[in-house]
């Protein structure tokens, strides 16, 4: 076991897959010379050279054009979408294309591609280079969506991605780039569509997805303190959607908080607490509680980025006083 | 490391109306008719936005800001561009044109509630006739684009009333040129004969990628494919920039139809404060373009031929001072947003469901402050 950043993690997936099948090449805009403008390509032109890691010209459309065009030839390209906000630039090829093209050659032609992307929030990035759009992308028929929070998930999730024959859309949570954590040696491969349980409670179930996992993790903690035990789940998988592991922390705790966020209306919560609803009512001991940023683009001021994005003092708070009422 | 110094070589095909060494040139398409004065003049906008971006810089450096975009280099392009323009035409920035904001009459400030946080522009467009700095590349053509159309649709071009047609400057980077958005802002722009000047600052780099990863030719020859002229200048050139500009400008209001100007210029410094230009490109690259520093040439002309009062660069360096010191002072007393202010700003008819997160969230921000007092 060593030490790394979920950045590194990155490059180290990226590096491990590429090593392993010669159809893996990265495309994308200062993915190669630069690294990547959040250094989580460093090294792969050094190792692998620049017919396989390529700096494009700056257009989000032509890399994601380019991407699907070469997986219809056989490779297995990981592309890059600077800022997840990007893919608004380029929401046609992943929405109209990518996601129908299997649907439409009735089957016929697969896309064994990723994108990756820098999602999210806590930098200060502004309403435009800020946003968590993991729901835009669970929306769409033909996706399949991961994000990690462990630097050990990115490369497993991110090997699984790779080998995946279907479109996969890999959000890396921006605000978790320079968090470290415990990484076995050698071979990492995990599979999509598994949640996993982070800590193990009894009193509530807290589904969490990227930079909302440490923080529901430490709500979970304070929470230990007041005599109320969590069971925080990491759904990092969005589709596939492990309602196995959701369902049946619920049907033990009987208490259901998701932390979200992605603005309020319509977030990824939504579609699992009706899911839960639908599937568990009779499991549920009160109504299900959804923790999310509210419904406003996300402010840059340092007076209300943290104060409108989950914290952990805010999924404490939510929990206990929803517990004890 | 990519070999990209032998690309910055003089170009043939560039217009320049002053050269490095500061020696005027005629050119035969573009006369420029100038005052040593408004020379002077030219100079002290030079200086001065100069002095902006390096206080902002020592800003960030010290935590103020949380970023800032240099215009280290690209001084001229933008003054000369930003003189050409006539009150009522309308600019649409990208995010680096702090020179053009000045020439418009912006209060550096302003400017700065962006890259502190505290606001993401929070100015109207109209007041200065300057639109909101657009950070995804290339959007802002497209809204110059549009915004021409609607100089037409009022019948604002061509009239011949020199206080009635109106332009529009769009300014991008060679970066954008490969975008989707600003190759269709040229086909709506030709297509509609529209009063629009797209201003093309090629600064060489675009964050860690050399102009010639974005294209094969020359950016400025790409105009002539979609139907309209294009021309480049010596960005370091702020008369050669007024000049073209101003022709380009002129042209668009005359129901000529647009243009496309590429600034031949050179990013100085990182692309912003958040970026390390040193894992990418060579130093001895941004020696060569020292050597055609914007602002020097224009003091060796002023110099050697103007006759200028005793004190007048002295006077000009004062002036850099206070104004350094104003937006030193006015940075940190910048204004923090209330807590509504993201939920008010958002509809003109707020929807009930957001005005009750919005009163949950007032609410929310208030305990906690209260607990902080406790």
């Amino acid at each position: 076991m060593a030490e790394l950043t979920y950045r590194d993690a990155i490059a180290r997936g990226i590096a491990q897959e590429m090593a392993r099948d010669d159809r893996v090449v990265l495309i994308g805009e200062d993915v190669a010379g630069s690294g990547g403008v959040f250094k989580t390509t460093v090294g792969l032109l050094d190792q692998f050279g620049p017919k396989r890691v390529i700096d494009t010209p700056i257009s989000e459309q032509a890399i994601l054009g380019a991407v699907m065009g070469a997986a219809m030839t056989g490779l297995r390209p990981v592309a890059e979408i600077m800022f997840s906000d990007f893919f608004a630039v380029c929401w046609d090829l992943v929405v109209n294309q990518m996601a129908k093209t299997r649907y439409m050659t009735n089957g016929q032609v697969a896309l064994p591609l990723v994108v990756k992307s820098g999602n999210g929030g806590g930098l200060r990035f502004g309403a435009q280079h800020s946003q968590a759009i993991e729901n835009w992308a669970m929306a769409v028929p033909g996706l399949k969506v991961v994000t990690p929070s462990t630097p050990e998930d990115v490369i497993g999730l991110m090997a699984a991605a790779v080998r995946d024959d279907d479109p996969v859309l890999f959000f890396e949570a921006k605000g978790l780039y320079p968090t470290k954590g415990e990484v076995p040696a050698g071979e990492i491969v995990d599979t999509l569509g598994t949640a996993k349980v982070r800590r193990a409670g009894t009193d509530a179930t807290v589904l969490a997805l990227g930079l909302m996992v440490p923080r529901a993790m430490q709500a979970a903690d304070h929470l230990a303190g007041q005599g109320i035990s969590v069971e925080v789940i990491d759904v990092r998988s969005l589709v596939p959607l492990d309602t196995a592991t959701i369902l049946g922390s619920v049907a033990k705790t009987g208490r259901l908080f998701t932390v979200e966020e992605n603005p309020r209306l319509l977030g990824w919560g939504a579609e699992i607490v009706s899911i839960v609803a639908e599937e568990s009512f009779w499991d549920l001991d009160a109504p299900i509680e959804r923790i999310t940023t509210p419904h406003i683009p996300l402010p840059s001021a340092d007076s209300l980025e943290d104060l409108v994005l989950p914290s952990a003092d805010s999924i404490a708070q939510t929990v206990e006083k929803a517990l004890q009422a | 490391m990519s070999e990209h110094v032998n690309a910055v070589q003089p170009e043939p095909d560039m217009i320049q109306l002053l050269t490095p060494e500061g020696q005027r040139v005629e050119h035969p398409d573009y006369p420029l008719d100038i005052t040593d004065d408004e020379i002077a003049a030219l100079y002290r906008d030079l200086v001065l936005v100069r002095r902006i971006d390096t206080e902002a810089i020592a800003l960030q450096r010290q935590g103020e800001l949380g970023l800032w975009a240099s215009l280290l280099g690209q001084e001229a392009a933008q003054i000369g561009a930003g003189r050409a323009l006539r009150p009522h035409d309308m600019a649409f920035p990208s995010y680096r044109e702090h020179g053009v904001a000045w020439c418009r009459g912006v209060d550096p400030l302003t400017l700065l509630g962006l890259f502190r946080g505290t606001n993401l522009g929070g100015f109207s467009p109209y007041e200065h006739n300057f639109n909101l700095y657009t950070i995804v590349i290339g959007a802002q053509t497209l809204h110059a684009t549009g915004y021409a159309m609607g100089v037409v649709r009022d019948g604002a071009v061509g009239t011949g009333d020199p206080d009635r047609d109106t332009a529009v400057l769009a300014f991008f980077g060679d970066g954008a040129s490969s975008q989707g958005d600003v190759n269709e802002s040229f086909v709506f722009a030709a297509a509609g004969n529209l009063p629009v000047v797209f201003f093309c600052q090629n600064n060489q780099w675009a964050i860690s990628e050399p102009v010639e990863r974005q294209s094969r030719i020359p950016l400025f020859q790409r105009a002539s494919g979609f139907g309209f002229p294009g021309v480049r200048i010596d960005g370091n050139d702020v008369l050669a920039s007024l000049a073209v500009t101003r022709k380009a400008l002129d042209d668009a209001r005359n129901a000529q139809g647009p243009r496309l100007i590429e600034a031949f210029t050179y990013r100085m410094n990182a692309h912003t404060t958040s970026d390390d230009p040193t894992r990418y490109r060579l130093g001895a690259e941004t020696e060569t373009w020292k050597l055609r520093d914007p602002i020097a040439r224009v003091k060796a002309y002023l110099v050697r031929n103007a006759q200028l009062p005793v004190d007048f660069f002295d006077d000009v360096e004062a002036e850099s001072l206070r104004l350094a010191e104003h937006v030193r002072i006015g940075c940190r007393a910048l204004p923090n947003p209330t807590p509504a202010s993201p939920f008010d700003a958002l509809f003109v008819d707020m929807p009930d469901e957001v005005r009750e997160q919005r009163d949950e969230f007032v609410e929310f921000v208030a305990s906690i402050e209260e607990a902080a007092e406790v």
